[in-house]
């Protein structure tokens, strides 16, 4: 089937005439399909970094000698978290109810989890911040969660280091 | 633990910046583009939060 599509691709480059949507068509599937799929790296290779990376911010990169930009996303997780706090923004519970409590409940509560050591650390110190209304709250809340959804894109980058997928 | 008042204007600003930090640090390769993007990034979001901001007030007259 590759093969096949490589040489009508071919074919179709020799004759620009034959250059339809359907053609174009054909060339894209044929020049997507020879990409072969990438194979899952040892868990080995990259479970160390990225575990470390979830509990320390940047500690992935640190594991893997990248020392600038660990420290650059140490710095931005721990001041979105930090900026969280004292805008005393809400930790979510896990809750079900219909779909949508559901999301954001769940999703919220995995969010502020993704945070690692900042999140535990505050938990054991027990902040509880009640649900309160307000625009510094509700501020606040976001930045907690998003500290973890940072951090989150630090520990797939830290993956794909690892995995030899980039430098 | 302080307390910090912001305006959504300097909360939305430091989200903006420390999100623009993290893109620009995780999606690029050299790093040059990772410096551009960040500041685009920061443009970006910085664009939006104003034209937003403009035209809720509009909106609400």
């Amino acid at each position: 089937m590759v093969t096949m599509l490589t040489q009508t691709a071919r074919l179709l480059a020799r004759f620009p005439v034959l250059s339809s949507p359907h053609a174009k068509l054909m060339n894209y599937m044929a020049a997507k399909e020879k990409k072969p799929k990438e194979p899952m790296p040892p868990l080995k290779d990259w479970l160390p970094s990225v575990a470390l990376g979830w509990l320390i911010p940047g500690g992935g990169h640190f594991l893997l000698k990248r020392r600038v930009r660990g420290t650059l996303l140490l710095c931005a997780v721990a001041l979105t978290f930090l900026f969280g706090l004292m805008m005393r923004g809400v930790l979510f519970q896990p809750k079900t109810g219909d779909l949508l409590t559901t999301i954001i409940y769940c999703g919220g509560f995995l969010g502020n989890l993704a945070s690692g050591i900042f999140y535990l650390l505050t938990v054991w110190l027990g902040y509880a911040q009640p649900d309160v209304a307000g625009h510094v709250h509700d501020y606040g809340t976001k930045f907690l969660v998003t500290a973890g959804l940072l951090n989150v894109l630090a520990m797939v980058d830290a993956f794909e280091i690892a995995a030899r997928r980039k430098s | 633990m302080p307390k910090v008042n912001l305006s959504h204007f300097e909360a939305a600003l430091l989200f903006a910046f420390f999100t623009s930090i993290v893109l620009g640090v995780v999606t690029k390769k050299t790093d040059r583009e990772r410096l551009m993007y960040g500041l685009k990034s920061f443009g970006y979001f910085l664009l939006a939060l104003l034209s937003i901001g403009w035209l809720m007030r509009l909106g609400h007259g």
